[in-house]
Formats: structure tokens, C-alpha cells, sequence
């Protein structure tokens, strides 16, 4: 009740001295409202940037999970040990788990085994023959440049046609349409019917141009018929990557038979070392910008207090009115605290009047509009600033000996 | 005229509203000022009582300690020695808090420039000290009215300082000091600044008020105004030169506003 009344009572002065002082308000808001549309603007750039940066990291795959018997990061030599112990992954395995899988979109098992290709006189060694399904497509994100990838019932008919990688038909045909021709793989002929589009190494993926996918079934038939599988399992959303991941570890223990008590023996991959790296940079990125922009509000904040101490020293006669009546030291201390924060609030309200229009106005530009945890964090931002820069002034004031006080004028 | 009272002097008619326990009760109060080098003594140990209901004058010549007494006794300032009790409580071990407390619920200030806020109606002003006490919104309402009305201001509650006149600004300024209620009010030279003529408007109404059980001390540098008083204290130098009952039958009944 009390301090109901005190804060109205502090809010109503701190309102009266604004109105009392416009033109010095105004121009002390001023580098809050400057700073709140910068460190906004900077939130919303780093936001919009994030936003746009995680889909694009999700064409690279960053929502498959590998699963394999071999994880890609080993403690050590004896974990290394332990994984060759384990059985292989089968193709029953696979299809069994691509049946029982919700969270998932898609699931395609893949082996792998390097060969030699060749088209008439030409030959390209150093090639990864990659045997999967018609699902690779969706799950490697890979992107057909011409032709098409092979179709679902070709592929589990098993017949001899085959994707190639960017590098694979510019060695192979160089200026030759590629579609159609049958390449030699080994020794077997496959008729190319899609080409991937050129990937590049743009996080050290080499090798990912120099491929050929060819159909699973024709894979075992032709160069091994018990392949140890990798699966890729395409999430289709960065949201829900750790329910889907719960989900695949349980359902796949089940089709392993896995007891309870036992530890995984297969491990689940994923390429979350760029979501890290990423984060890191993003992090630096981040603190960097807001740092030189949450200057600005700094040196607003330097304003607020200067124009603060003034104002106390202004009001002394009424700081010893007020204490000679029965204001405690914390009523008054309310009271100025109330009064910077309110201009402040004023500020960083102003602030975002003036920066949610031009990040509507830039929205293509910034990766989309300001996101509402920036519009609340700025107003708490400002409240904060106002609550720090008053904080002085408004404790000289409340340390003020009451006769001091009344006797100044 | 009058005689000297010995602070130690019972009054049997006190102990009425408090057995033993007198309102005011300094002893050897001192208050030094320390300038650099230099020492100002402006209280060098003054023994005073004053009980319930009492008017009082405190005379003397400028720079003599007067302020700094009433300062004392409003809890405003605390002594460099001696000790004050009020109500029978050591003011000297209190704490900021409890002083600014006291100073709401004890007593009530009327001083010579009015001190009210400049930018706040004479019903705001009247209404801070409850604001302070944590008086609830209607409640603080009505009593601010009350007390305006008792200093004959109900038609000026909407006007600022600046819109009334010194009188008028004066008697906002009592109506804040009793608004809450005091045990006290002290009133540093109240007519100082006004024309004879409102000061004596604004000496009735301390006159209605310490008939009506008010405790009044005054600080004032004309006779006549301490004349109005039951008593009157002289300071010189900052000690009691003296004190003198002006007369001692008739006292008022016993019943505060
Ligand atoms: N804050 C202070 N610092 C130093 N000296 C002070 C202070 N306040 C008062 N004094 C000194 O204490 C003495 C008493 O001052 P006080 O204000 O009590 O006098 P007074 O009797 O009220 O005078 P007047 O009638 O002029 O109001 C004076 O000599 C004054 O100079
Ligand atoms: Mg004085």
C-alpha cells in the first residue's frame, strides 16, 4: 500500500518535472533513443542472421543424423575397438527402422566402395560408388543439375542406371551431354540418367563432386552383397532434432535387439561441429556489434545521470521538504530512481517507435523484422540504464541532510 | 510578570493523558558546528521540558540558537551531545528511518518561507505527509480536505503556491503540519514573512489550535506574538537565559482537532 502510493507519488513527479523541463528532456532522451535504435537495429540484424544462416546450413545437411557403426569421434583407440566389434547394419535393418520412424522424413541407407569409372577411351580412378535408394536425393541434400535422380522403382527393381557427381561427368564427357550414355563402373555398365549439380569443398568436403549413386540392390549384385550401411535419416527440421534423435536411438536398439543394460553398438553422427562453430562465430559477431552499439546507449546513460544530478541539485529545498515531513531516504531514492527510468523509458519507447518501422522497412535486408524478444529486451534495456545512470544522483539525494536541504535555495 | 519554571516542576494536570512521561525532555543538549578550524557552538547545553498542550515562545537575538533548537526538537537534526527525549524516547539512538518517522507522526512544521511545493495544489501538498505514512488514497483524501477546511481554505484546495497569497500559503502550510495528527507543532518565526495584519490571522489560528490541546512552540523575534504564548523561553548564546510562565491558571480542556 505504502509503496503503491510512494511510486504513484513518484511517478507523478517525475511526470511534472519532465513537463516542467521539456526541451532539456527531450534533448537528454535523445541518446537513449539513439541508442536503443542502434542496439535494436544490431539485435535485430544479429537475429535475422541467425534465422537465415540455420536454414541455409540445413541444405547442408545439418538436420541428418549418420547413423554408422563408427562413430566420427573417437575417445580413443580402445572405443575404436570396441565399435569394429560390432555387427554390421543391414538392409532389413534399415527398412525395418524407415518403417518405424514418425519424427523423421526420410531414411536412405548408403554403402560405399571406390572403383575406377570410365566412358570410351576415358577412365576417372579415385571415384566413390555410393549404392542407396531413390530417398538419397531428400536425405543428401544433393540437387540435380540435369536429368533426374533415379526413381523409386528403379531402385528397388535394381536397375543398372546411375547419378554422377559434377566432377565425375565433366572428366568423363567433358563438353558431351552425359545423359543417356552408359559409363563403365568397374567393369559393369550403368546408363546416366541424372548429374548432380557441383557441390565444391566449401567445408572441406572434397570428394563430394567425385561420386557415382548408383541403386542399392544393384550394388550388392554387382560388388558386394553384405555392405555395412551407413543410414542417413533426414530430420526435415532443426527444431526437433533431439526428440527425433531419442525416437531413432530407441527404435533402432529394438530392431538390434539391444538389451537395456547394453550401450548403443551403433553410433548416430550429426554435423553439429558447424552449428558450433557457427554459434562461436555468431557469438563473436554478436557481442562485437552490440558491444560498439551499446556505446551509444552508454553515452546516453552518461546524459541521463549528468541531467540527474542537476535535477537534484535544482530540487534540494524540495528533497528537504519532503524529508522534513517523513520521507524516508528510500522514498526519495524511489522517487529519482523513478524519474530517470521513466525518461528513460520514455527513450527506449521512442527508440522503438523510430527502429520497428525500418526493420519493417529493411526486413529483406536484416533477415526479417525486429523479433519481439528485442522489442522486450530493448524496454528492459532502457528501464535498466535509466535505473543505473539514476542511481547516483538519486543517492546523493537520499543521503541529503534534511536541514542542509531546507536551507539552500 | 510571570514567574521561572523549573523544568523538573511537576504539573499534576499533565499526568491526565501520560502518568509520567513528559512530551519534551532535553537535557544538556549541545549542537557544534565544525568549519574547517573553527567550532561554532550554536546549543552549549540547554535543559528544557515542555508537556502535552503547551504554547510556547522561543525569543532571542539573531544567530542566538533558536533554529537550531527547533531543528532539535523536530527530529530534523541530531545533537552533538545531551540527550532529547520524546515521549520518552532517546531520539539520539535512532536511526535515519525512525527519525523520518517520527517527523511524520510526531510533529508538524510550519516555517517562516512556507516551504511547499511549488508545482504541486495546496490539497497535494497537504496530502504528502499521509502519502509518506502510507495513509490510504481516499482516506489521505479526506483528511487533506478536512485540514483545509480548517484553515478556512476549502475554496483554494486546486491552487498552486504561486496562486495564493502569503497568508494563504501559510495556513496550507499548517493544515500539512496537522494533517497528520502531531504531538507537536513547531512553527520557526510563521508570521516572519507575512503583514501584521495576516500574521495575527495566522496567530488566531494557533491560538484555536493550542485551545484545542495543541502542543505549539513557537520561534519568534516580536512580543506581542510571544505574549500570545503561555511561556516563554529566552536563548542568548545558545543556552536558556529564561523561562517564564506568562500565566499559569486557565489552561485549556484537553481535546485535540
Ligand atoms: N549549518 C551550519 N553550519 C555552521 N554554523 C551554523 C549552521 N547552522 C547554524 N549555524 C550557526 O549556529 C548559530 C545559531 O544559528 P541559528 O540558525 O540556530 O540561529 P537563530 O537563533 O535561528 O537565528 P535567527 O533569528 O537569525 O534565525 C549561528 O551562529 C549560526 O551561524
Ligand atoms: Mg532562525
Amino acid at each position: 500500500m505504502r509503496f503503491l502510493s510512494e511510486l504513484r507519488e513518484g511517478l507523478g513527479i517525475a511526470w511534472n518535472a519532465i513537463l516542467a523541463n521539456k526541451l532539456r528532456s527531450v534533448l537528454t532522451t535523445l541518446g537513449i533513443v539513439i541508442g536503443i535504435v542502434t542496439v535494436t537495429l544490431m539485435g535485430t540484424a544479429i537475429a535475422g542472421f541467425r534465422a537465415s544462416f540455420l536454414t541455409a546450413i540445413a541444405a547442408f545437411g545439418t538436420d541428418v543424423f549418420h547413423v554408422q557403426r563408427f562413430s566420427w569421434f573417437f575417445e580413443s583407440e580402445q572405443d575404436w575397438r570396441d565399435a569394429s566389434k560390432r555387427q554390421q547394419i543391414t538392409f532389413v535393418q534399415v527398412e525395418e527402422l524407415a518403417r518405424q520412424l514418425t519424427l523423421s522424413e526420410s531414411v536412405a541407407p548408403v554403402a560405399q566402395i571406390g572403383l575406377s569409372v570410365g566412358y570410351a577411351d576415358r577412365n576417372s580412378s579415385g571415384v566413390q560408388v555410393l549404392g542407396s535408394t531413390d530417398q538419397y536425393l531428400k536425405t543428401s541434400g544433393s540437387v540435380i543439375a540435369r536429368g533426374r535422380f533415379f526413381s523409386g522403382a528403379e531402385s528397388s527393381g535394381g536397375r543398372p542406371v546411375c547419378v554422377i557427381g559434377a566432377n565425375v561427368a565433366s572428366n568423363l564427357f567433358q563438353t558431351l551431354p552425359p545423359l543417356g550414355e552408359a559409363i563403365r563402373v568397374g567393369d559393369k555398365p550403368f546408363s546416366v540418367v541424372g548429374v548432380l549439380e557441383k557441390q565444391g569443398g566449401a567445408f572441406g568436403d572434397m570428394g563430394a563432386d567425385d561420386i557415382v549413386i548408383i541403386p542399392l540392390e544393384q550394388f550388392r549384385y554387382q560388388f558386394w552383397s553384405n555392405p555395412d550401411l551407413n543410414v542417413q535419416v533426414k530430420v526435415g527440421s532443426l527444431e526437433r532434432m533431439d526428440e527425433a534423435k531419442e525416437e531413432l536411438r530407441g527404435v533402432f536398439r529394438r530392431i538390434r535387439g539391444v538389451r537395456p543394460s547394453e550401450a548403443d553398438d551403433f553410433s548416430i553422427n550429426q554435423q553439429d561441429q558447424f552449428l558450433d562453430a557457427f554459434n562461436r562465430v555468431l557469438a563473436i559477431i554478436g557481442s562485437v556489434g552490440l558491444f560498439i552499439t551499446g556505446l551509444s546507449l552508454f553515452v546516453g546513460g552518461i546524459g541521463i545521470m549528468n541531467i540527474m544530478f542537476v535535477s537534484v541539485t535544482e530540487r534540494t529545498r524540495e528533497i528537504g521538504i519532503r524529508k522534513a515531513i517523513g520521507a524516508k531516504r528510500r522514498a526519495i531514492l524511489a522517487q529519482f530512481l523513478t524519474e530517470a527510468a521513466v525518461i528513460c523509458l520514455i527513450g527506449g519507447l521512442m527508440g522503438l517507435a523510430i527502429s520497428f518501422p525500418i526493420s519493417l522497412a529493411l526486413q529483406s535486408r536484416l533477415g526479417g523484422a525486429m523479433p519481439l524478444s528485442v522489442v522486450a529486451l530493448a524496454i528492459l534495456v532502457s528501464l535498466v540504464t535509466g535505473l543505473a545512470s539514476g542511481f547516483f544522483p538519486a543517492w546523493r539525494a537520499a543521503r541529503m541532510d534534511p536541514v542542509e536541504a531546507l536551507r539552500s535555495e | 510578570m510571570g514567574r521561572k519554571l523549573h523544568a523538573e516542576a511537576p504539573d499534576p494536570r499533565r499526568n491526565l493523558t501520560s502518568p509520567d512521561v513528559s512530551l519534551i525532555l532535553i537535557d544538556k543538549l549541545a549542537r557544534r558546528y565544525v568549519m574547517g578550524s573553527e567550532t561554532v557552538h550554536a546549543l552549549r547545553g540547554v535543559d528544557l521540558r515542555i508537556e502535552r498542550g503547551e504554547y510556547a515562545a522561543i525569543m532571542g537575538p539573531s544567530g542566538s540558537g533558536k533554529s537550531t533548537l527547533m531543528n532539535l526538537i523536530g527530529c530534523l537534526d541530531t545533537p552533538s551531545s545531551g540527550t532529547y527525549r520524546l515521549n520518552g524516547i532517546d531520539v539520539g539512538e535512532m536511526d535515519d528511518n525512525e527519525l523520518a518517522d517520527i517527523r511524520n507522526r510526531e510533529i508538524g512544521f510550519v516555517f517562516q518561507t512556507f516551504n511547499l511545493l511549488a508545482r504541486s495544489t495546496a490539497l497535494h501538498n497537504v496530502e504528502l505527509p499521509l502519502i509518506y505514512a502510507g495513509v490510504s488514497f481516499d482516506e489521505r483524501r479526506d483528511r487533506a480536505v478536512e485540514a483545509l477546511e480548517h484553515v478556512g481554505l476549502s475554496d483554494r484546495m486546486r491552487h498552486k503556491p504561486n496562486e495564493l497569497s502569503g497568508g494563504q500559503r501559510q495556513r496550507v502550510a499548517i493544515a500539512r503540519a496537522l494533517v497528520t495528527r502531531p504531538s507537536i507543532i513547531l512553527a520557526d518565526e510563521p508570521t516572519g514573512n507575512l503583514d501584521s495584519k495576516t500574521g495575527h490571522e495566522i496567530l488566531a489560528l494557533f491560538d484555536e489550535l493550542s485551545t484545542k490541546g495543541n502542543t505549539i512552540i513557537v520561534v519568534t523575534h516580536e512580543e506581542d506574538v510571544a505574549r500570545r504564548a503561555r511561556r516563554i523561553i529566552r536563548i542568548l548564546d545558545g543556552l536558556v537565559e529564561s523561562d517564564e510562565q506568562a500565566k499559569v491558571q486557565e489552561q485549556p480542556a484537553m481535546t485535540r482537532v
